[in-house]
This record gives structure tokens, C-alpha cells and sequence, in this order.
């Protein structure tokens, strides 16, 4: 059972301005039928005024949808247009003294209702700007269609990033098995499109460049010679065991200012993966070296050295 | 207020209270470990054999050592179907239904991301397997086959006798999750090829934390846990001893009113039932009505919401469930309904009365009455409803800017 407040819990059993409105004047149909939950809002305007005069609603929904329903007519009659339109979900979920996280989506179903009804009346479209997903950390109410939007914007790779960017995942922490599934998701598609993207051309960078953008890379303090060398080389012994364990491995044959000439060796020689491996090689020392690098094959030295 | 009604025994029952009394004394003097020498232990090894046979007997197992006890239905089916992938590495493939319980699904899902060829068989409209299309898919590649005995849902009986039998004539593995139907129905696991079989304690009046895996003798395996001998090596940890003694006295139980139960049950059913469809329009049964469990009936009504219809029930003292997918705080609604191909605006209204042997006659008066007003009071706060119908082409009437 839901923890419900016992506002919503009032607000269901007995709505407030539940059923059709005579002389509506402004209406708005918004929902999921998938996830349940349908809302039309009927508003009667006063044109001269833009004010609210009456606000009925009709919901095919659970119990906080019917409630929230019901608190957001309560909320919004006698408010002008232009104050209405400033009312948020939270402001929904408030006036019901809070709503479960998995019910969060309940109230901005309410506002967008809202917001459907106003250009309904202003003549203009509406159009809805968010789509949902599936309730991944329930701590903080955040989706997965949020999670791999982020997660995508900023090329993120780790759930401590993503808790950074989304607070998904700070709180009891029972979500980060889902959270890894996303980036691995997404990280899959990355590679998929890597691999795309240099089919075609053998001497094109192997990686794409908005990945090394995204990763924004921390401005290192500059290091010597050898320094760079000696962390190149860490680097690639950290990938290292990642590749043994699809038997096959790696070896750094020379770097050239920004060109790491690397040698893929074992099952990673003509691997279908090979561009993406080397892509991911590339990110990694992007973000080490906190420098632009181009990884390689070792045969295109001899094209360079000409 | 009256006395609360429970409608809802396919989620859990009640404990018998002969159950509760024969568990007490292994909380207090009868403490000991069965595995131990003295005497402390030797009496609590006895109760343990003595409930093994009461479930031998309720399942018509040939051997007590094929009866396993654990700790729940969930943990029986892990076991089997990773028992069966790792006992036979040649084979990477699992047959199972889009309907079974998440208990399986789940586990199929994560099996698959590990590189297991998961066959999920479809159901018709009423929730009915193509054997045709089951028989096509068994192969010396498939590890086990694994169909729920009854749905949890809609009560629909899968004939898991006949696919165990066509699953054992190709040399495969056969695996029923009978959590629904232990109890319920009269099961002879001897006369059969059913290689395992899950059932869960608390389906039939014993405790929960206390399940079963029927394990046929000479049936390869693999345990899920590792540890002491206990359950013959076949599942370590010290025995749930007063769950398992409590366990026996429901089995025994449940064999005793199994008449009761596709009798009695089954006429308070099928009154309910009728009486709620004659009463509310837009109404249906879903799943297959001919051929069910007794005590369930799973209703769809259209154009409203299950947590709704849930809530107000529970005001009025009534205990139900709903496919809804409000109840489970997923964002779809149940998978078994969308697998039957029944519309969202009905599966979200889907809700599941499930008797037991203690439904009284006056309980489903009372169910009778209350249902009509609900609903009545629900579709008058739905978009899709218009007076005493749907609206004139529901979905043309009421087609929100989807989210």
C-alpha cells in the first residue's frame, strides 16, 4: 500500500470539482494511457479578465491522480492565466502534503493538464516537452529516460557521475545496478556508432570527437616528458586485463606528439571491435593525459614517418 | 465497521491456526538443531521428516528425499533453472511464457543479458499456450523448460503434464512454478515427467519464509547455495524448522479440503463472479473461464483505474489486487494482461478477487453490494464515461496529448 498523506487520501475520496463543466471555456487533455493515468481539465475564463472562474476535471487514474486532480482545480480557481500558468507540480504535490516518489509524475500530469488548457483557450498549440520512463532511484523521484538523456549529454561513464549530474543514486544507493545497465546501454550505442563512423576511410581518427569534448577533461598540470610517457603506459596497463580477458591485448609502440601508435594484438586483430576499442582507448587517455590524443594502429607510423 | 474481508489468497493466506500451534513449540523447547547428536536435535530432525512425507504426499512424490525445502517460491525457481543451465553447459536455451510470474521473468531477463537464448511462448486472448509453437521450439539446445502451473493472475492451468511429457520425450529438462496451484489442485508428480516443481508456503496456509523444490530423484543438479549438508548438500543453511514443521501441517491441510476447494470455493467464485458482471456494465472475465483455478476470478473494468477501485474496496473493508500499473509502481500495467492483448483501458482496471476455504457466503453479499457503487462512482470522474455508457467512441471522445 502507498504511503499516502491523509490529504490525498481526502482529495480521493471525496474530489473537489470532479465531472464535466457546463460553459467551459478553455480544455485540456493530457496523460499516459500506458502508465494509467488520463486528465482532461475544463476551465470557465473570464475574457475580460483572464481570470479563472470555475476549473472541473475528469480523470481516468489512481488515487493520487484523482487527488492531484482535484488539489490543482482547488489550487487554480480565481487565479488570473498568467498566475496559473506559474503553479508547478511541486506546488501540487505541496498542497497535498506530499506525494511517494513513484507518484511524483501524478502532479506534473496536473500541470501540463494546466498548461493544455491555457493554449487551449489562447488558441495556441501545446506541446508536451518531457517523456517519461521507468522510476529508477527512488530516493530522488528521477526516471530512466532522464538518466540516459544526461548520461549521453556529458558522455558520462560512471554512476558517481551520474549522481553528480542528476542526484540519482545518492541516496540509498539500491539503484545503481540500473544505473550501471543505462551507461552500459549507451555506451554500447557509442560504440556501435564509432564503428559506423570510421567504416569507411582505414586513416580516420578512430574515435568520435564530441566524446572527447563531452568528457571534458580536468586542465592537468602540465607534465614533463617522461611523466606523460609513464602515464600513457599506465593508462594502457589498466585497459590491458579488459582485453586478455577476450584474449586479446595491446601494446604501445610509439608516441608522436598528439599520435599514440598503439599495436592490437591477439583476438583484438581484426576484430570487428577494433575501432571501438581503440576509441575507448583514446577516451581514456584523453582523460588522463587531460590533452587531445589520437590513438592509432602501429601501421600507420611508416604513412607518418614518410 | 464489519469484519474486514481478505479477497486476496493469491497474494498470501492466512496461517491455519492448527499450522500456528504446531509451530510454537519450535520456537521455545524444541529449539535444537536437527543436525546435532544429542537429543535437542534428534526431535527437530524428526518433526522435519515428518513434515517432508505431509508434502511428499500433497505433491504424490514417489521418494521424501526429492522434497526440498528453502525459503521461498522465488528461491525454488532460481535454483531450478540455474541448477539446469550449469548442470548442462552445452545448453543455452530456456523455454518459458510471457505470463509467468517475475520471480522467473526477471531471472530469464538477466539470464539473457548473460548470453542464455530465452524463448518466451505467447498466449491468446484468454491466456492460452500454442502447443504447436512450443513443440517447434524444443531442441538438444535447451536446457530446461519452465511454465507456471496456474496463473498467479488469472488462475488460467497451463497442461504442464503434457509439455513435461513432450519436453522429457526430447530429453529436456521440465520445471512447473506451482505456487498458485499447490492446494488447489490435485497433483500426482509420480504419474508425471515433471522434472521440478516450486511451490511457496504461504499460498496455502503455512508461513511465509518457507517453500519447497521438488527435485525428481536422478534429475541432474546443482545447488544454489553451497555450504553444510543440510537437505542432503542440496541446499546448506540450518533449516527454517518450526516454518517447515508449519509447512507439513498446511500440507496436510490443503489435502483434506481440496474437495472444499474445487467445490465450495469455487460456487462463492462463480457467484461473485456472475453477480458483479450482471451488475456493472463494461465489464469482462479475463483469462480462460473453463479452465482455471477455483478460487480466483480476475475482472476487467473498462474505463477505470485498479488502485481506485483497490482503494475505495479497502474503504469499505475489502481486500483485493489489481493489474493496474499504479499498484506495482511500474509505469506498465501487468505484463500478463498486455500478453492477452486486453486494451489499456481495461487492464488497467483489472482486479483480481482470489477466495480461500474460510470465504463465507455473507462475505460475497457483502462484495456483491459494494462492487456496483464503485464503479458507478469512479466512471463519473472518467473522461471516457459519459452518463450511464461509455462515451460515444471512447477513444475518439477522450484522446489525450500522450506523455
Amino acid at each position: 500500500m502507498w504511503e499516502y498523506s491523509d490529504k490525498v487520501r481526502e482529495h480521493f475520496f471525496s474530489p473537489r470539482n470532479a465531472g464535466p463543466l457546463e460553459g467551459s471555456n478553455a480544455v485540456g487533455d493530457v496523460g499516459s494511457i500506458k502508465c494509467g493515468d488520463a486528465l482532461r481539465l475544463m476551465l470557465k475564463v473570464d475574457p475580460a479578465n483572464e481570470t479563472i472562474l470555475d476549473a472541473h476535471f475528469q480523470t481516468f487514474g489512481c488515487g493520487s491522480a484523482i487527488a492531484s486532480s482535484s488539489a490543482l482545480t482547488e489550487i487554480i480557481k480565481g487565479m488570473t492565466l498568467d498566475a496559473a500558468l506559474k503553479v508547478s507540480n511541486q506546488d501540487i504535490a505541496d498542497y497535498l502534503d506530499g506525494l511517494p516518489p513513484e507518484k511524483m509524475h501524478c502532479s506534473v500530469m496536473g500541470r501540463e493538464a494546466l498548461q493544455a488548457a491555457i493554449a487551449n483557450y489562447r488558441g495556441e498549440e501545446w506541446k508536451d516537452d518531457h517523456e517519461e520512463g521507468a522510476l529508477i532511484c527512488k530516493c530522488f523521484a528521477i526516471d530512466a529516460v532522464m538518466i540516459e538523456d544526461v548520461v549521453r549529454a556529458n558522455g558520462l561513464t560512471k554512476v558517481e557521475q551520474v549522481t553528480n549530474y542528476t542526484k540519482a543514486g545518492g541516496g540509498c544507493s539500491s539503484c545503481h545496478e540500473g544505473i550501471e545497465e543505462i551507461l552500459a546501454m549507451v555506451a554500447d550505442d557509442c560504440d556501435q556508432e564509432s564503428e559506423i563512423v570510421t567504416a569507411a576511410p582505414v586513416c580516420a581518427p578512430p574515435a568520435k570527437p564530441e566524446v572527447m569534448n563531452a568528457s571534458k577533461p580536468v586542465a592537468a598540470p602540465k607534465m614533463t616528458n617522461f611523466q606523460r610517457m609513464r602515464r600513457i603506459e599506465e593508462v594502457v596497463e589498466e585497459i590491458r586485463p579488459m582485453l586478455q580477458r577476450d584474449h586479446g591485448d595491446i601494446e604501445i609502440v610509439e608516441v608522436v606528439g598528439r599520435n599514440i601508435y598503439v599495436n592490437l594484438k591477439g583476438a583484438c586483430v581484426g576484430c570487428m571491435m577494433e575501432a571501438a576499442t581503440l576509441g575507448g582507448v583514446q577516451t581514456k587517455l584523453c582523460e588522463a593525459l587531460g590533452e587531445l590524443v589520437q590513438v592509432l594502429p602501429a601501421a600507420m607510423l611508416a604513412h607518418a614517418s614518410v | 465497521m464489519d469484519k474486514p474481508i481478505y479477497l486476496d489468497n493469491n497474494a498470501t493466506t492466512a496461517c491455519d491456526p492448527a499450522v500456528v500451534e504446531a509451530m510454537l513449540p519450535f520456537f521455545t523447547e524444541q529449539f535444537g538443531n536437527p543436525s546435532s547428536m544429542h537429543s535437542f536435535g534428534n526431535k527437530v530432525g524428526f518433526a522435519l521428516k515428518e513434515a517432508r512425507a505431509r508434502v511428499q504426499n500433497l505433491l504424490g512424490a514417489q521418494f521424501d528425499t526429492e522434497i526440498v525445502f528453502n525459503s521461498c517460491g522465488t528461491e525454488a525457481d532460481s535454483t531450478a533453472i540455474l541448477s539446469a543451465l550449469r548442470a548442462q553447459p552445452e545448453r543455452n536455451q530456456v523455454i518459458t511464457t510471457t505470463v509467468e510470474h517475475p520471480a522467473i521473468l526477471t531471472l530469464c531477463d538477466y539470464l539473457e543479458k548473460e548470453g542464455i537464448i530465452v524463448q518466451k511462448l505467447k498466449v491468446d486472448r484468454r491466456g492460452r499456450l500454442d502447443l504447436d509453437e512450443y513443440k517447434s521450439l524444443l531442441n538438444d539446445r535447451v536446457a530446461i523448460v519452465s511454465a507456471m502451473w496456474a496463473n498467479n493472475e488469472t488462475g488460467t492451468i497451463f497442461p504442464v503434464e503434457e509439455m513435461a511429457e513432450l519436453a522429457h520425450a526430447k530429453g529436456i529438462m521440465f520445471h512447473t512454478d506451482a505456487v498458485q496451484a499447490v492446494g488447489k489442485l490435485p497433483i500426482d508428480l509420480k504419474s508425471s515427467k515433471i522434472d521440478m516443481l516450486s511451490l511457496s508456503g504461504h499460498k496455502l496456509h503455512a508461513p511465509k519464509g518457507v517453500g519447497v523444490l521438488y527435485l525428481r530423484r536422478n534429475t541432474r543438479f546443482r545447488p544454489l547455495l553451497r555450504g553444510g549438508h543440510q537437505e542432503r548438500g542440496r541446499r546448506a543453511g540450518t533449516e527454517n524448522a518450526a516454518s517447515i514443521v508449519g509447512l507439513g501441517v498446511a500440507a496436510e491441510l490443503a489435502l483434506q479440503h481440496m474437495h472444499t476447494e474445487n467445490t465450495e470455493v469455487k460456487r462463492l467464485r462463480d457467484r461473485l463472479e456472475r453477480a458483479v458482471l450482471a451488475a456493472v456494465p463494461n465489464t469482462f472475465v479475463t483469462g480462460d473461464p473453463s479452465n482455471r483455478l477455483p478460487n480466483t476470478s480476475n475482472i476487467a473494468f473498462e474505463y477505470i483505474e485498479g488502485e481506485a477501485i483497490l482503494l475505495l474496496l479497502n474503504k469499505m473493508g475489502i481486500a483485493a489486487s489489481s493489474g493496474s500499473a499504479c499498484t506495482s509502481g511500474s509505469l506498465e500495467p501487468s505484463h500478463v494482461m498486455r500478453a492477452m492483448g486486453i486494451p489499456y483501458t481495461a487492464a488497467h482496471g483489472t482486479t483480481r478477487f482470489s477466495l480461500s476455504r474460510w470465504t463465507t457466503e455473507a462475505e460475497i453479499d457483502r462484495v456483491i453490494a459494494a462492487v456496483p457503487p464503485i464503479a458507478a462512482q469512479l466512471r463519473k470522474l472518467s473522461p471516457y464515461w459519459n452518463g450511464d455508457g461509455p462515451a460515444e467512441d471512447p477513444e475518439k471522445a477522450f484522446a489525450p496529448a500522450y506523455a
